[in-house]
């Protein structure tokens, strides 16, 4: 017998084996496509092909359904891990113009004795992402979105580059180095709290976060207690805002003691 | 005729060698997160260790397992030379190479994406080709399979191909189709953008094309279980086989129900019809049918042995059985542990009871009483079995080959039991550590420590087994005589044509794939808008 003998419906086995599977295949596809479908008095359909359609999987649009109104802006930033990969000098000689308007806060080295956030060395990534936020409203502050309300896109990826060029300098408020809370290190895995340094340092980076060592206290307590209250929402898909309400006060201080104490040069350890 | 020995000992060292220092992750991560290890300060290190962990014992371990046993039985049960033999070298260097070149990424932390490669996490693109050249070796394998039968047929027209080796072309086919999925996955899909070449990709399209693997991965790691079962374990006993029609049908069963499953693994994934997770769930129920078929003349072929041996009454000949014989041991717990292992899988590919155990610790603890229990342990004497051949030399200490199976076979019920309890209260998989001290899971503290412990005596079990074999390649010589299989109570004259060849059960392998993959596949690839940007491992 040769392989002509066997691919035909004479063969019985053929036969046998071919009606068996389509058989199969044809009662689980009615199962599957039409009569769980059905059997589902939750869902309307309105014929037989619309339910076809839904079982398969077919991408449709809920034209009944109108979107939720927005009331707040979110934040329209994305970032992939290529955004400001190549900073260039032109970029950063730009940028190093523009920042001295900020260095009233930030300091003239990118360094603040005025517990603003300090930004030299900080990831481009992450001064381009706050600065769209600030000009978009997704994230308001009285002070900083007048200045980034009137930025072009141009300004805020030159600002992004120059910041990250700076060196990482010791902050103003040296403490001696606390040990690692549970916090950062763990998190509260009952909670569902993942610990800070897995996006923030100490463990990992994780693109649009901003490494912290070295900030001020004053300001990363206010920005936990901001989203926890939902004062401040510019994290798309509220990853902070879930933690920062699931957190204590207690790890609130914790956290941010821990990482006003620690030493910039520790960040280069991770990145 | 085993002539090509030292290719056949090169792939089962390989595979033993590799398989121990997986094992002892394993045991690592068993103890670093239960409440008799202190926590990990870096949790890191435990993702990096779980994927070369996965990433050995999915596809480097048992792939090479079934290319060693390949070889062996294509020389026996066909008594032909191996034709090939180059290439077949070809084949092991590749996976050499591929695996030392997965492994380092994974060491330096590049890689810790798992061994399910978890897109849109994406690792060192070094990583993901160490992989295809494992899978490409592997693939070389399959051809040598296809090409050595078809030089056999060419000298025996029409007679029956000998039953092992029916077998084990079923499963390179098998394999050789399964791969495609996550090669298409990694080639379209993750290399790209591993590469630097693009920054988004599909991920649940990704997702759909590694279903396609992930689940007739698993028989393809069963093959050569159910190849001992069915050609070893009635020789080894003194027994036959009860029906050769009834093995041959159980693996082209494997071949047409295996593949159209894998979407039982996407129950959760929106990117799925629920129509085509219906379908794949009750292809899943027909895969039961298989290993029934088997469990029945396996059973009955055991039985065989046993009234040989003077055996009576209903169930007073199991007494008659040969109990000290290493593979009746192994294959009595291989059975038992088949038979939780199964149980626990049909809660898997129920549409509705996967709900409550979905992602939890249950999963892991199904795949390794299945995995490393039922088949892990029939690959141990499978290596028993060949090791006189290939050697020359006699396993002598048959008590420390048992306390070897006994080790393992308590050690994987102690891991998996409760491995399986905490995941019905809710314990998710693939996490560094848990909090014991929360009352709220601090009750399951004593099942993962009972879990770790038993990690311990797998291990234990583990380097004992690699003990046996290692003092086997130095113990007195001895002329094993010729390899052979079991023969069937009728020993088939003619086999019709259908049960001969596999051409119409690969046809319907590749129709099913077609008729349950194609749309949903075609759906996502087309459909616009649906990748995401990739997160690189360790990227800032």
């Amino acid at each position: 017998m040769t392989a002509r003998d066997l691919f035909t419906f004479r063969n019985r086995h053929f036969t046998a084996a071919v009606g068996i599977t389509a058989a199969i295949l044809i009662v689980t596809a009615i199962g599957g496509f039409i009569v769980l479908p059905f059997a589902q008095p939750w869902v309307q359909f309105a014929n037989v092909w619309d339910a076809i359609c839904s079982a398969a999987g077919l991408p449709q649009r809920a034209a009944t359904v109108a979107a939720p109104e927005q009331t707040r802006r979110l934040s329209e930033v994305v970032l992939t891990s290529s955004t400001l990969a190549r900073p260039n000098q032109e970029a950063i000689g730009r940028g190093a113009t523009l920042a001295q308007r900020c260095a009233i806060c930030h300091g003239p080295t990118g360094i603040s004795r005025a517990d603003s956030p300090n930004l030299a060395g900080q990831y481009a990534a992450v001064i381009y992402k706050e600065l769209h936020d600030f000009r978009s409203g997704a994230r308001t502050n009285a002070v900083m979105s007048p200045f980034a309300v009137n930025l072009t896109d141009q300004e805020i990826a030159d600002l992004s580059m120059y910041y990250a060029y700076l060196p990482r300098l010791p902050a103003y408020h040296p403490t001696p180095q606390l040990p690692k809370p549970n916090i950062v290190i763990y998190g509260a895995p009952m909670r569902g709290i993942a610990p800070c340094g897995s996006c923030h340092g100490s463990l990992d980076n994780k693109i649009g976060s901003p490494w912290l060592e070295g900030q001020s206290e004053a300001y990363m307590k206010a920005q936990l207690q901001a989203f926890a209250s939902g004062e401040r929402r510019n994290d798309i898909s509220q990853q902070m805002r879930n933690i920062a309400r699931a957190m204590t006060p207690q790890e609130i201080d914790q956290a941010a003691a821990y990482y006003a104490s620690q030493p910039p040069d520790v960040v280069k350890a991770v990145d | 005729m085993l002539v090509n020995r030292k290719l056949i000992l090169a792939h089962f060292w390989l595979a033993f060698a590799v398989f121990g220092i997986a094992l002892t992750l394993g045991a690592w991560q068993m103890f670093i997160r239960s409440p008799i290890g202190t926590w990990l300060s870096n949790p890191e290190l435990y993702y990096r260790s779980l994927t070369a962990h996965g990433t050995v014992m999915g596809y480097v371990f048992p792939t090479l397992v079934a290319m060693g046993f390949g070889y062996a039985i294509s020389e026996s049960a066909l008594e032909q030379r191996l034709v090939g033999v180059r290439w077949a070298w070809a084949g092991f260097w590749l996976i050499v190479a591929g695996s030392i070149m997965a492994v380092i990424p994974i060491a330096l932390g590049r890689a810790s994406v798992l061994y399910t490669f978890y897109p849109p996490l994406i690792g060192n693109v070094f990583y993901y080709l160490g992989v295809v050249l494992v899978v490409v070796g592997s693939w070389i394998w399959v051809a040598l399979m296809s090409i050595n039968l078809r030089v056999w047929r060419k000298a025996h027209p029409g007679a029956p191909v000998p039953l092992a080796m029916f077998a084990n072309v079923a499963g390179s086919y098998l394999w050789a189709w399964t791969a495609v999925g996550a090669a298409l996955e990694l080639l379209l899909q993750i290399i790209p953008v591993a590469a630097g070449l693009k920054t988004t990709i599909d991920a649940g399209l990704a997702r759909v094309f590694f279903s396609w693997t992930l689940h007739a991965i698993v028989y393809f790691w069963l093959m050569p279980t159910y190849i001992a079962y069915y050609t070893i374990v009635p020789r080894a006993i003194g027994g036959r086989v009860y029906s050769d029609t009834m093995a041959r049908i159980s693996f082209i069963l494997f071949l047409v129900v295996a593949m159209p499953i894998g979407m039982h693994h996407t129950f959760a994934d929106p990117q799925v019809g629920a129509g085509f997770k219906f379908i794949h769930s009750a292809f899943t129920a027909l895969v039961t049918l298989p290993t029934l078929l088997t469990v029945f003349t396996i059973c009955a072929s055991v039985e065989i042995a046993a009234r040989l041996r003077g055996g009576r009454g209903l169930f007073g000949w199991i007494r008659a059985l040969p109990w000290d014989n290493p593979m009746m041991l192994a294959l009595a717990f291989s059975f038992v542990m088949l038979g939780f292992g199964g149980a626990g899988g049909l809660i898997n590919m129920s549409y509705q009871l996967d709900a409550s155990i979905h992602n939890t610790q249950w999963i892991t603890g199904h795949f390794h009483l299945i995995f490393g229990g039922a088949i892990v342990i029939m690959y141990f004497a499978i290596a028993y079995d060949l090791w006189p051949h290939l050697t020359g030399r006699e396993l002598i200490d048959l008590r420390l080959i048992r306390t070897q199976l006994w080790l393992w076979f308590v050690g994987m019920m102690i891991t998996t039991f409760p491995w399986h309890w905490v995941g019905i209260l809710g314990m998710p998989r693939r996490m560094a550590y848990f909090d014991f001290g929360d009352p709220g899971i601090a009750p399951q503290a004593l099942s993962v420590t009972l879990s770790a412990i038993g990690g311990f005596i797998l291990l234990a079990s583990g380097i004992l087994f690699l003990v046996i074999l290692a003092r086997g390649m130095r113990a007195p010589q001895t002329d094993a005589g010729p390899y052979r299989f079991a023969l069937a109570v009728h020993q088939p004259a003619t086999v019709p044509v259908a049960l001969n060849t596999h051409a119409l059960w690969v046809g319907l392998m590749i129709a099913l794939t077609l008729t349950n993959y194609g749309y949903p596949i075609l759906t996502l690839a087309l459909n616009e808008g649906t990748s995401v940007p990739a997160v690189y491992v360790g990227a800032q």
